[in-house]
């Protein structure tokens, strides 16, 4: 028999997301994937799940989830209050949800995005091999609504035993380390000293396809436009606002602008959980 | 390649290479010889190979320096412009810009469609959207320039032009090129259920053949489902594609 969870809350953005849908991007298709993928797959271990499988990304409001059989869940990445049924109960760690009983996660209290794992996981259609929602062109599960129902998978194998997990918190200055992008040569000398020495901040316009920053525009060298090409994951492109934007998962796969820097994916995480007007930092790497 | 300074090996991060070539055929070239050698099981691991109008990007690549290395000493063959097969894309020429590309070209309206089907065009690359190909092959004096004003929202099966290219909406989204006509079912073009999720992939041929006179005529609202044997010889049924509207930076 299929546990099910009923969405009681969906919150601002709560979509599923496992580790994305890599090798398509020829088609157009971005990788997509939890932004703070070492969240995911923690929160999936301390149950038992493969380290991939599909979870709950929230957006700083949390979500609440009824389910009609009794579930084992983790709710980590981004801290939040967690209650069952109203009542205080682990972050970061394995919770018992009851049939019936309601796992409420409550808003952010630092960083962006909570992730929800339970035990046998999110068990939506794959497409492409991946469950997770890609909200640049709409493949995959759509955003939560409330009163949607979700299947969950069986659990592969009984839960571990609990264990102390480390959670990094969510960052109070987002430093990203850079090397020089592909289209280094169109900015002036000035432009990458600017990056890498100037205040930026996070722009409340940031989503799941970019991290966009306000501070001093980068100038560019060449004015000419540039031919479409293949866009990496953290590449850091310059529109002709001059403000960086830093390509996250549900990224186009080919663009114009030219891209002056590229940050590493593994910086990207804290990235994912910087909320707007956090200070950034880009220093060389 | 054989002639002096043929490509340009960019670092983009620490595991990608982004290959610049000099032209759009130099391209389809290396492209073509990336997968040949990628199926030859002769280059390193690669996660993406994405094709752009000058570039060539490979990602998911261990060492890129030492990738870059290799490149550059490849002999790479022209494209064989007559290989593959054709897709054949049916196209009613009703677009709402269809007065002002043939201003454009200097021919009337109704000489559009002709001149449009006359030609031959290849894949050059994708993105924008899933199943949104970029189709080259329109000779330099019938490129037109994009809409001054993007629409708001294009209907699938758009057929469109900007600058060098040509394409087919797989689903609506807003964007900014010149509407000549429409693919009375454009879901051969985008279905992720099926195998080949992509109709127009990288280096695939296509074609623009009449709709007219095999469609059931106007009002019907069923006689576009039964088209696709008209070459694409895919029938779907997966249901409607998703329509949720973005802009990327990239827009189409």
């Amino acid at each position: 028999m299929t546990t099910r969870l009923t969405t009681v809350r969906a919150g601002a953005l709560t979509t599923v997301q496992d580790a994305g849908r890599p090798g398509h991007a020829h088609l157009g298709v971005p990788r997509s994937g939890a932004l703070d993928a070492p969240a995911m797959r923690l929160a999936n271990r301390l149950l038992g799940n493969d380290p991939d499988t599909a979870v709950l990304e929230t957006t700083l409001t949390g979500c609440a989830l009824r389910p009609d059989r009794d579930v084992a869940a983790v709710v980590g990445g981004a801290p939040c209050a967690v209650t069952v049924d109203g009542r205080p109960a682990a972050w970061g760690a394995p919770v018992r949800v009851p049939a019936g009983s309601v796992l409420d996660v409550g808003t952010a209290t630092g960083g962006v995005r909570s992730y929800v794992a339970v035990a046998g996981g999110i068990a939506a259609e794959p497409v492409l091999g991946s469950r997770s929602t890609d909200l640049l062109s709409g493949l995959g599960p759509t955003p939560l609504r409330d009163g949607d129902v979700l299947a969950v998978g069986a659990p592969a194998r009984p839960a571990p035993p609990p264990v102390a997990a480390p959670w990094p918190g969510p960052p109070a200055e987002l430093v990203l380390p850079v090397r020089p992008g592909p289209r280094a040569d169109w900015f002036t000398p000035a432009a990458l000293r600017t990056l890498t020495s100037a205040a930026y901040r996070v722009s409340p316009h940031s989503n799941r396809i970019g991290l966009r920053t306000e501070g001093p525009p980068l100038q560019r060298l060449s004015t000419g436009e540039l031919p479409s090409e293949g866009m990496v994951l953290g590449a850091v492109q310059v529109p002709p606002d001059g403000r960086p934007v830093i390509f996250l998962h549900d990224h186009p796969t080919t663009g114009g602008y030219p891209v002056v820097a590229v940050v590493p994916e593994p910086a990207l995480a804290a990235a994912a959980q910087a909320v707007a007007g956090t200070p950034v930092r880009f220093t060389l790497a | 390649m054989t002639d002096g300074r043929p490509l340009t090996a960019r670092p983009a991060g620490r595991h990608a290479l982004l290959v610049e070539l000099r032209d759009a055929e130099h391209t389809a070239a290396f492209h073509a010889e990336v997968l040949r050698r990628r199926a030859a099981g002769a280059l390193p691991p690669v996660t993406e190979v994405v094709p752009g109008a000058r570039t060539v990007l490979l990602d998911g690549v261990p060492d890129p320096d030492a990738l870059a290395r290799q490149v550059a000493d490849w002999q790479v063959p022209p494209v064989a412009d007559d290989t593959g097969a054709v897709v054949e894309i049916p196209v009613r020429y009703d677009g709402p810009d269809l007065a002002d590309v043939a201003a454009l070209w200097g021919v009337g309206p109704d000489e559009v469609g002709a001149l449009h089907r006359s030609h031959t065009y290849r894949v050059a690359f994708c993105g924008f959207a899933p199943g949104f190909g970029y189709l080259t092959g329109l000779p330099p004096r019938l490129h037109v320039p994009r809409r001054s004003t993007p629409r708001t929202r294009v209907p699938a099966g758009a057929v469109a032009l900007a600058g060098p290219y040509s394409a087919v909406y797989p689903r609506a989204t807003p964007g900014g090129w010149q509407l000549i006509g429409t693919m009375p079912d454009p879901r051969p073009l985008w279905d992720p259920a099926r195998e080949r999720a992509a109709l127009l992939t990288p280096g695939t041929r296509v074609r623009f053949v009449t709709a007219d006179g095999t469609c059931a005529g106007p009002g019907t609202g069923t006689g576009t489902g039964t088209e696709t044997g008209t070459g694409t010889g895919t029938e779907t049924g997966s249901g409607d594609d998703p329509t949720a509207g973005t802009s990327p930076e990239a827009g189409a």
